[in-house]
């Protein structure tokens, strides 16, 4: 297997509508952002490997095929990744593995979402006569399992309510964010209206419009560019039904075995002491707790304990801080929500994260999840290759 | 441009073009039996021949085993309360008007849970492990659907304790460990 590296990184500014560009514009815009970082023109490309989220939130039905223009794929392979909210992932491990492979040296990956002309709610709540039409939105779907890790947890009632702050505080430093909440406090997250009980409104992601996209090249493409290589020291993808008897929707064994892939990989054995930070996929505040057992950074019902100790906060100093980048509860062009993850890890690892910026980070996990919790992507990218 | 086109004409940003689609739902065996089912007042699940846990509203195969489930195994009017929310806003195309409670609820006999709503309860009294029973719909009104319960409401019964969850047999949950 070929060594592959994120050699550059584009990030659109994430608003609640993005007037001023069509999705072609949007998409676009992030991958010329990513060639100008790698410091290519578009004929350094190969091939181009595109995701979103279904096509029923915004209505355009197979959306790359009319985007190709705007992606330079006019005489070049173009694929489209699709598996749901953790596509930004899959699609980000779908490049790297047409570099690992030897197939391309040099490819452009690229995730969008744009949700101010979309009706995500809608299209997530479609009725089926062996169901009661109760479908409300992702929302509705998680509550109940919030619910149980908070009973077998027996964690305090406000860690949701932790989470939701740290994020939005480490999203401050971060100006690409949709959401931008220097002031907020836990009084203001607290009285913030229920919409999924137990999940406020502040406890939720936002809708937004954004595109994220990487150049992804091989050992020797990747030395001649401008900047450090970012190494991609393991990719894992897992998947498990929605429902079957007996299954685990809290800690679901899916993304267990998907850490285990990629730790392995990566020659982790100690996800907590071995990483020096982790975007991970959180759209609810309470899967920071769930998502920091179900990916081994504590012991089963403890993921809490981290986060009130403040050791996934970058504010409090936390040895393992979480979403530097103010995570998915900041911005959340769902399409792209994943690969923002993904492209976050690697500017950690870069050092050019900015302010929001882990000193001297050399090894960061990026994580993605979608479904009913029941699809997951994970990369670990280094300095070291 | 001139001036006077571009202050008197405002930029186009969005056109609403709604598209509208009628889905054909096709059942299959398993579905078309539990519906034909549903539609005489009765929920019935399929029991996995590999696990032996029964799956309501059955779909056919068991996910975990990859086995077809074929053995038809009639449930009760009871079920309990596996996790909940409490929703706060309205779901598309639906008149219902919140707060509603929307429970994962197994049904006595089953292994899995089903989402539906519960109502002749206090909302701030809902709890996981808590009793309830199916209030169907008038029999006139019965049609291929899970609507035909109207809503589930609660049982004066004792709580089924977390470990009995989702292996409360079909002869009910009295109490007794």
């Amino acid at each position: 297997m070929q060594y592959a590296a994120v050699t550059g990184i584009g990030q659109t500014q994430y608003k609640a509508r993005r007037g001023d560009v069509s999705i072609a514009g949007l998409v676009h815009e992030a991958a010329q952002n990513a060639l100008d970082d790698a410091g290519l023109g578009w004929d350094a490309i190969e091939a181009v490997i595109i995701g979103k989220a279904p096509d029923m939130f915004e209505g355009v039905i197979m959306p790359e095929v009319y985007l190709a223009d705007a992606l330079g794929c006019s005489g070049k392979p173009m694929l489209r990744v699709h598996t749901a909210g953790s596509v930004g992932g899959s699609t980000a491990l779908v490049a790297a593995s047409h570099v690992q492979s030897g197939t391309f040296r040099r490819v452009l990956t690229v995730t969008f979402e744009k949700q101010s002309e979309s009706n995500a709610m809608w299209a997530l709540s479609n009725p089926q006569p062996f169901s009661p039409h109760l479908n409300a939105g992702a929302g509705g779907y998680f509550a109940p399992i919030m619910r149980e890790y908070m009973r077998r947890s027996g964690a305090p009632w406000d860690t949701g309510i932790k989470v939701a702050v740290k994020d939005r505080l480490h999203g401050s430093r971060n100006p690409l964010n949709h959401l931008q909440m220097p002031e907020i406090t836990m009084q203001e997250v607290e009285e913030s209206p229920m919409l999924w009980d137990p999940i406020r409104f502040l406890e939720s992601c936002p809708s937004s419009d954004g595109a994220c996209a990487m150049v992804i090249a091989d050992e020797g493409l990747a030395k001649e560019g401008p900047k450090a290589p970012v190494w991609i020291r393991g990719g894992a993808m897992r998947s498990e039904p929605t429902m079957y008897a007996g299954r685990d929707e809290v800690n679901p064994q899916a993304g267990r075995d998907c850490a285990a892939d990629v730790y392995a990989q990566a020659g982790i054995d100690d996800p907590r002491k071995q990483l020096d930070c982790a975007e991970v996929y959180v759209p609810f505040s309470w899967y920071e707790p769930m998502w920091l057992e179900n990916l081994g950074f504590a012991e089963e019902g403890e993921g809490w304990k981290l986060t009130m100790d403040g050791a996934t906060s970058l504010d409090e100093g936390g040895d393992i801080p979480w979403n530097c980048s103010g995570g998915v509860l900041c911005s959340n062009p769902i399409g792209a929500s994943g690969m923002i993850r993904f492209a976050e890890a690697a500017r950690q690892v870069r050092g050019d994260a900015g302010a929001h910026q882990v000193v001297g980070a050399r090894t960061a996990l990026g994580h993605a999840y979608g479904g009913g919790a029941q699809f997951y992507a994970m990369w670990v990218v280094s300095v070291d290759k | 441009m001139s001036e006077e086109t571009t202050s008197s004409e405002d930029d186009i940003t969005a056109i609403e073009t709604p598209v509208y689609l009628t889905y054909n739902f096709t059942a299959g065996e398993a579905t078309t039996r539990f519906l034909h089912q549903v539609r005489k007042g009765k929920v019935m699940g399929q029991r996995c021949p590999g696990c032996g846990n029964v799956y309501a509203p059955a779909r056919g195969s068991c996910a975990a085993c990859g086995l077809p489930t074929s053995e038809e195994v009639e449930l009760g009017n009871k079920a309990t309360v596996q996790s909940f929310t409490i929703v706060w806003i309205p779901i598309p195309n639906n008149p219902i008007q919140p707060p509603y409670i929307v429970a994962n609820l197994v049904p006595d006999g089953a292994n899995i849970s089903f989402i539906h709503l519960m109502s002749e309860c206090d909302n701030d009294s809902v709890h996981i492990g808590q009793r309830v029973e199916a209030v169907w719909k008038p029999e006139e009104e019965w049609d291929y659907a899970m609507d035909n319960i109207r809503y589930f409401r609660p049982l004066d019964e004792p709580d089924v304790p977390i470990e009995m969850i989702g292996k409360v047999p079909l002869s009910g949950w009295e109490g007794k460990a």
